[in-house]
């Protein structure tokens, strides 16, 4: 190379560097136009697509989630009286329990329960009048049958609510209105308990289960799908012969897919909260921020596919059994992960979902922040980073 | 405005067949290219030249590493050793300018079928960086040359295979590169459109554009101004149809190939 074509290399460099930006985005806006039109014109993928998660909602909601009504319940009151009758009259009167019987002490109950006779259990202390007329602390146990982990919760908070609205009513009754306020209802403690399954470690509801798995599929599993395409008809190799960075090429391709993501968690919870009525106690913008993290995720798996993968076949077959599978069986979604043996349990840590579940039912179930969660979310980014940067680093060694 | 020149028929566009001036400027320089793939090496060693405006041919069989020496050309693959300069940049050191400068036009077609004409077009003019009023103003050229101006709001897909090479082949031309390289680019179509496609790369030539192409019809390779036959990785024979005839002792390129690639044949 003469010097005077160096010069000129070197300065169109230099002049490049002044464009690149407004070069990159008319490059990158031009790509996602495309892959939009990829997407929005495949109809039958969308519709699949955005109708799933709607099927998955309600099929979840319906078939998988026990119905607790009809809840057979003992209660032990060592004392009855009027106020103790209004509690077992107030359970028996509710939609989901009958009170089969009232036993003076809990001696029976291991019978009961083992012979499936009762499901719940509500043991009350002695003396609760008098207690409650002094404003003593009043100790309610709810013990709950946990074989059906989904049921039991739901039986268990039912009955933790009935508990603390009597107890509420019961206050005002014996000492006014007045006697609530200040804390008059830190004077009662209910201490739920489990038979069965005792830490009720899958006891969720589905939903945060039901997105991960909705990204799966979506993003994951439809990036790969999507990068593999391109291979097999050619068409990446016209975008990697071109002045593109792979990760230009990359980011264009995955924006439609992270908005259908994206898409998908608001027909899933919005799904879920209608149909359903489940809540997010947390925060919901930090339950979104959370959720378009585990999109980036779940982006960055179905890369990591797409650069081993040469079929659409093969970056199919790989997110379903990859990805599908580890998400459903290993995240804790179905499987309490506490209940696996041990090498899957080890495997369990490195599934992403398993710890977006975690953040999730955090956020939706018990209303947790972030100081509760940072945890849970270092490590989902910290696997994020890493398939990233996998994935752009597969990627960059161009195609052989 | 003046009388255009006279169209000339699909012949050389340096007529009566004068080769480049040896002096032209160099678009293509490799230098020991060499490419290996764990124990086997698929292209070796190999040394070649392109001047600037000429149609370069790059022959061989299958397997005889023509794709891979090409694909290091453009920068999809990185050369064991040697070096090339393309277009006056240094494949092995800055491939992201050899990218900008060169066009490409791989064996399959690759164009996306289900954006329509305009759309493909508006997307790699995007890829390119052109502006869009540069954008439009090519691919009007580009498209009243091959007779697709109607058919720009047709989906790709719905276009007939010869149209549809004839496009891809423009696309590679709309960020008007230096040097245009075509993978095979008449592989599977019919004897009519070869010809319109020789056409193309000729005027392509006269334009001043370089052009590389593989192929595996001899009688195109007539039409090169040079060319060189790769067999097993290295380079065989280089020099104008005339000259390999000659430097074979062969009448037509059909037999100079076999000579070449089946020796056991011979003996």
């Amino acid at each position: 190379m003469s010097a005077s074509q160096r010069r000129d290399t070197r300065s169109e460099r230099r002049h490049d560097t002044r464009l690149d930006l407004g070069r990159l985005f008319a490059s990158l806006r031009g790509l996602v136009v495309k892959e939009t039109r990829h997407v929005l014109r495949d109809r039958q993928t969308l519709a699949i697509l955005l109708l799933m998660p709607l099927v998955q909602v309600l099929l979840y909601g319906f078939a998988i989630r026990t119905d607790v009504r009809g809840v057979n319940v003992a209660v032990v009151d060592p004392t009855p009286d009027a106020v103790t009758r209004a509690l077992v009259l107030r359970v028996d009167g509710s939609v989901r329990h009958d009170v089969l019987d009232v036993f003076p002490t809990s001696d029976p109950l291991e019978q009961q329960f083992a012979a499936g006779r009762i499901r719940q259990a509500i043991v009350l202390p002695t003396d609760v009048s008098r207690r409650i007329a002094r404003a003593e602390p009043l100790a309610v146990q709810v013990i709950t049958d946990g074989s059906d982990p989904n049921a039991g919760s739901a039986m268990a908070s039912y009955a933790e609510a009935i508990v603390r609205r009597w107890y509420a009513e019961s206050v005002v009754a014996e000492r006014g209105p007045a006697a609530l306020r200040g804390g008059g209802s830190a004077q009662i403690a209910v201490e739920t308990r489990m038979r069965f399954n005792p830490t009720m470690e899958s006891a969720n509801l589905f939903v945060p289960g039901l997105i991960a798995l909705v990204l799966t599929i979506v993003s994951a599993m439809m990036t790969a799908i999507a990068i593999t395409r391109e291979k097999e008809l050619g068409t990446m190799e016209m975008l990697l012969v071109s002045p593109l960075r792979p990760a230009t090429i990359i980011v264009g391709k995955v924006v439609p897919y992270a908005v259908l993501g994206i898409m998908n968690i608001g027909i899933v919870l919005g799904a879920a909260r209608v149909v359903f009525d489940v809540p997010v106690r947390g925060s919901i913008p930090l339950l979104l921020a959370q959720c378009a993290l585990y999109v980036v995720t779940t982006l960055a798996l179905g890369i990591v596919i797409s650069t081993g993968a040469r079929t659409q076949r093969t970056a199919m077959l790989a997110a379903l059994g990859g990805l599908l599978l580890p998400t459903i069986m290993l995240s804790g979604f179905i499987f309490p992960i506490d209940s696996l043996p041990t090498p899957l349990k080890a495997i369990s840590n490195i599934v992403p979902a398993r710890w977006f579940l975690v953040i999730v039912r955090g956020i939706m179930l018990k209303g947790s922040g972030m100081s509760v969660l940072w945890q849970e979310t270092l490590v989902l980014f910290g696997l994020t980073t890493a398939l990233l940067a996998v994935g752009i680093r597969r990627l960059s060694v161009r195609l052989d | 405005m003046n009388a255009p020149p006279d169209k000339a028929p699909p012949a050389s566009p340096h007529t009566a067949s004068a080769p480049l001036a040896d002096s032209a400027p160099l678009a293509i320089d490799a230098r020991g290219l060499t490419r290996r793939f764990g124990d086997f090496t698929a292209v070796n060693a190999i040394t070649f030249d392109v001047r600037q405006g000429e149609v370069f041919g790059f022959l061989g069989a299958n397997g005889a590493g023509k794709t891979t020496a090409m694909r290091m050309l453009i920068g999809l693959l990185e050369p064991t050793e040697g070096s090339a300069i393309v277009a006056g940049v240094d494949v092995v050191h800055d491939a992201d300018a050899v990218r900008r400068r060169i066009g490409y036009m791989s064996q399959r077609f690759s164009l996306y079928d289900d954006l329509t004409v305009q759309e493909n077009i508006r997307l790699f003019g995007a890829i390119y960086g052109l502006s869009d009023a540069r954008i439009a103003e090519r691919s009007e050229v580009l498209l009243a040359r091959i007779g697709l101006l109607e058919s720009r709001k047709e989906l790709v897909r719905r276009l007939p295979l010869g149209w549809r090479q004839q496009l891809a082949f423009s696309v590679a031309l709309l960020h008007e590169p230096q040097v245009l390289f075509l993978d095979e680019p008449t592989g599977g179509v019919d004897p009519i459109t070869r010809r319109v496609f020789w056409e193309l790369i000729y005027e392509t030539a006269a334009a001043g554009t370089t052009v590389l192409v593989t192929t595996h019809y001899l009688d195109e390779a007539e039409y090169c101004d040079r060319l060189t036959i790769m067999v097993d990785g290295s380079i065989a024979v280089a020099g104008s149809p005339g000259e390999v005839k000659r430097a074979l002792g062969v009448t037509t390129l059909d037999e100079a190939f076999l000579h070449l690639t089946r020796p056991a044949a011979a003996t």
